[in-house]
């Protein structure tokens, strides 16, 4: 038992047990809360979305914290997760499997395909550095979107068709239209729950924190920390920051697929170029490699704007300068000392207090 | 014939996204940051020269010159508050506050002018006929692309003739010995997004003459398509925005007249990736060396 | 004699150029098992450009470097460590971020085979290798006097135990040949008496070859068998401590007419 905890949480890294007793904690008193109907509607249908956004920002974390790459692409990777996960569940759905089962594909397709599209993408894109390299997956972001904004897939009896730019799709009898074009995912028979959402986080930080943790980790550390240092010692930087973006294009995927079968229908332009940087929001405020940081900014940010409706036009306003201040205060110079001071003071005190 | 007149509205495209990523690329070059709100102080100059043309009545070059005023104290307001509190902050950091003044300033001008699209009054209507009339060019295209090259000579010149000028490109080079030699940096700073606002103004004005439309998001699309340009170009490069701007504008218009409307979103950012992968600092971009 | 024996190192009139300027030119040099060789000149004399060639961040205009009789033309910065060469830096690149630790151990990266997704699904030969590498970094770091300081992040480490860190953490790549740069930089005397110390140690414990670059003539004089003085990227003078001290060319480059 002792062996399967420390598995599962790692004894060596406070910051990862800390992380999943976090999303532990939450999913019991969200689940009790429920349960026992004190949670508003509102709350209880963005349970999910949250998931899904955690998830993919704890993958952009790791591309961005861990690996120390700018990217302003994820939503294209989640986009390609949900599209991939609509598309499957609607052949699935229509042969009468289990939403269960149906769930489990979809979401390991959604994240198989993003991580091979992500490799795709990375073998030329990682040659490039800095903002040259943010540009470029803000490029392929965008690409992605619209590609997907012109597809149009449907399914009948004789299997899957395909269109593009234009709707040419006659599907035989009984057929019916899964992707179209601008109008997007139709007719998505839900499967997505918190329960799923919950263990997909836990995957998510299993995932990531076993890969911090290890001889590929340490190898993106390095490649972040001193490119060239890294070099001489042996590690292939190309390598290891495609590793980074695979591995957190995967995850963006995954989180896709979660998301999309939430609903019953959504358009391509859910996962457009504010969404990516809304995620790299809640990464850099949550702190970048802070894992427990990602989860709680990503919650709290994704609710924050649903909290403030009855300002009605203003809640949009107010998160906008909510940003602004966190940025100021998080990086003046004076408060830094003035924390650094406070922090000392209360660790001199603890120490102080062992020694009587 | 077609296609020349394809070129000619690219070009005149073109002239406005390289207005912007003038503005974009001198930010660049000199605070080092990628300051996204730029494309919402279009908005901003967009809004300022709409309601002095409708509310006011004013001509055309008067509401141009009271939007590039507003856009001017614009920039340099968001910049004293927003960012020059960040100078010794990480890259990222900026960006985020960056993204914020840039839903801050679309937001506060949905709750003013409210997020209905308003019409931007007719300007320069016509055209001229060339070739026996087999060829017809707008007046407005022709404008816009003389504008574009004025403003780009007269750029070229106070960069590389000017003592504020010279100031600015010793801190784009080396910020520390600029400070050393006795350059006020903060003010240098300042005036750069003066400057890139005031283009930004402008851009907003030949923009509307062109898209007669004027709400709220206006500026996040042509934001995002002049940052491409300056990048194709090499960002922190004057005459990489300039280039980078002109064949962005003829790539998007041929794309929608040649292939697809739907697609050409993705056919622009794909040359933007092709041009990248054979010279990863843009057109005309430097080649930075790390000393070992 | 030693002429006879495969040098570690063979390098033969090596040079190169940066437009049009020629920073090092007609150099050659051998440095064989279990010696300590030095690498001096005036600043600007094209030392570290040296180590950059030899551990290709530069690829060289001319000559050719060979390492334990292979030539390294064709080799990129990773697969010359790979085949023996590791290095420090004349300003300090150590990964600033990550634990005294976890840098040594990611010299150890090619020690290590298990792959990605055995890390991440903590399959049992991740466990055992980790645990080895645990061993072999701590081995490493006592012998830097750093073994108390594992897990303290490498950034917040006094000046004099970084540059001791980098060396562990080239040393953990298993090199034939360790190249030094300016190894004593910011050491005060008894740092530096401290250093010659340790860097015998290392090479009667691990074998290997040792070149360095270095100002400080004491550790100089102190530990190499034989020096190449470097002036104007040109070869002035090669010999023994004593052959070098006695010099006049030598003595006229430092001192000046």
């Amino acid at each position: 038992m002792k062996g399967l905890l420390n598995w599962l949480f790692g004894a060596k890294r406070r910051s990862r047990t800390i992380s999943f007793m976090i999303v532990i904690v939450s999913y019991i008193v969200l689940s009790l809360m429920i349960a026992s109907g004190s949670l508003s509607r509102l709350m209880i249908s963005l349970l999910v979305p949250v998931c899904a956004y955690i998830v993919a920002a704890l993958g952009l974390n790791l591309n961005v914290g861990i690996s120390g790459e700018l990217n302003l692409g994820q939503a294209g990777f989640m986009s390609i997760g949900a599209f991939t996960a609509v598309i499957l569940s609607g052949i699935f759905s229509a042969n009468g499997m289990n939403p269960v089962l149906i769930l489990l594909i979809c979401i390991i397709a959604g994240a198989v395909m993003a991580s091979v599209i992500g490799w795709l993408i990375s073998v030329p894109v990682l040659k490039l550095q800095g903002d040259y390299l943010a540009i470029v997956t803000l490029a392929f972001g965008q690409i992605i979107m619209s590609l997907v904004n012109n597809l149009y897939v449907g399914f009948d009896a004789n299997g899957l068709h395909f269109a593009f730019v234009t709707n040419t799709l006659e599907l035989a009898e009984g057929g019916k239209m899964l992707i179209s074009g601008p109008m997007g995912a139709t007719g998505v028979s839900t499967a997505s729950t918190f329960t799923a959402g919950f263990i997909l986080v836990l995957c998510a930080l299993f995932v990531v924190y076993n890969l911090i943790d290890s001889r590929s980790g340490r190898a993106i550390m390095a490649a972040r920390d001193n490119r060239i240092a890294a070099e001489s010692v042996g590690i292939s930087v190309s390598r290891t920051k495609t590793l980074a973006f695979v591995i957190s294009s995967c995850l963006a995927g995954a989180a896709g697929a979660l998301y999309a079968l939430n609903y019953s229908s959504f358009v391509a332009t859910k996962f457009e170029f504010n969404d990516s940087i809304l995620l790299l929001v809640y990464v850099v405020l949550g702190g970048l490699s802070n894992m427990s940081g990602t989860i709680i900014s990503t919650a709290l940010l994704v609710i924050l704007p649903e909290m403030l409706r009855f300002l009605q036009f203003y809640r949009m306003l107010i998160y906008a300068v909510v940003l602004i201040v966190i940025m100021l205060v998080s990086n003046n110079e004076w408060l830094k000392v003035k924390a650094e001071q406070l922090k000392k003071k209360l660790t001199g005190k603890r120490k102080g207090v062992q020694q009587s | 014939m077609a296609f020349l007149s394809y070129l000619i509205s690219g070009l005149g495209l073109g002239s406005v996204y390289a207005i912007i990523a003038l503005g974009y690329s001198m930010v660049y070059g000199i605070a080092k940051m990628l300051n996204f709100a730029h494309g919402d102080i279009i908005m901003a100059g967009a809004f300022a020269s709409f309601f002095a043309m409708t509310a006011a009545g004013m001509p055309l070059i008067a509401a141009a010159a009271i939007a590039m005023v507003l856009c001017t104290l614009l920039g340099v307001t968001i910049e004293r508050l927003a960012y020059k509190p960040l100078r010794n902050a990480s890259s990222l950091s900026v960006l985020i506050t960056a993204i914020g003044v840039s839903y801050f300033l679309q937001n506060a001008a949905q709750l003013m002018f409210g997020s209905d699209t308003k019409i931007y009054p007719t300007v320069l209507n016509g055209s001229f006929s060339l070739f026996g009339g087999q060829l017809s060019v707008s007046y407005l295209s022709i404008v816009t692309i003389l504008t574009c090259v004025v403003i780009m000579g007269a750029l070229t010149l106070f960069i590389n003739k000017t003592k504020t000028g010279k100031a600015m490109r010793a801190c784009s080079e080396d910020k520390g010995a600029a400070v050393l030699m006795g350059i006020n940096v903060n003010r240098i700073i300042s005036i750069t997004f003066a400057i890139g606002s005031g283009l930004a103004a402008v851009a907003a004005v030949l923009l509307c003459a062109a898209y007669p439309s004027v709400y709220p998001t206006l500026g996040s699309m042509p934001g995002i398509r002049a940052f491409t340009a300056a990048v194709f170009g090499g960002i922190g490069s004057i005459p990489g925005a300039f280039l980078g701007g002109l064949m962005l504008g003829v790539i998007e218009t041929f794309a929608k007249a040649y292939i697809s409307t739907q697609l050409s979103d993705a056919i622009v950012f794909a040359v933007l990736i092709i041009v990248l992968l054979i010279r990863p600092t843009g057109l005309l971009g430097k080649k930075v060396s790390v000393k070992v | 004699m030693t002429e006879t024996k495969t040098p570690v190192l063979k390098v033969t009139d090596l040079g190169i150029d940066f437009g049009g300027l020629t920073a090092v030119n007609d150099l050659s040099m051998n440095v064989y098992e279990n010696e300590i060789c030095g690498l001096i000149g005036p600043n600007g004399a094209g030392k570290t450009t040296v180590f950059n060639m030899l551990t290709k961040v530069y690829q060289p205009s001319r000559g050719t470097i060979e390492l334990c009789g292979k030539s390294t033309e064709k080799m990129s910065t990773i697969e010359v460590n790979r085949a023996g060469i590791a290095r420090t830096f004349q300003n300090i690149r150590l990964f600033m971020n990550m634990s005294v630790l976890d840098n040594v151990k990611t010299g150890l990266h090619n020690d290590i085979s298990y792959g990605t997704i055995e890390s991440i699904l903590r399959l049992p030969r991740f466990a055992k290798q980790e645990k080895e590498a645990d061993a072999k970094a701590m081995e490493l770091l006592k012998i830097f006097g750093l073994d108390e300081k594992a897990d303290v992040i490498a950034g917040n480490l006094p000046y004099g135990e970084q540059r001791r860190l980098e060396i562990a953490r080239a040393l953990a790549t298993d090199p034939k040949l360790l190249l030094l740069d300016e190894p004593a930089a910011g050491m005060n005397p008894q740092e530096t008496d401290e250093l010659m110390k340790t860097i015998r140690f290392v090479r009667d414990h691990f074998k290997i070859a040792i070149l360095l670059i270095e100002h400080d003539m004491k550790l100089v004089m102190g530990i190499c068998e034989r020096i190449t003085v470097l002036n104007f990227g040109m070869m002035l003078a090669q010999g023994t401590p004593a052959e070098i001290q006695s010099d006049p060319e030598v003595i006229k480059a430092y001192l000046g007419e």
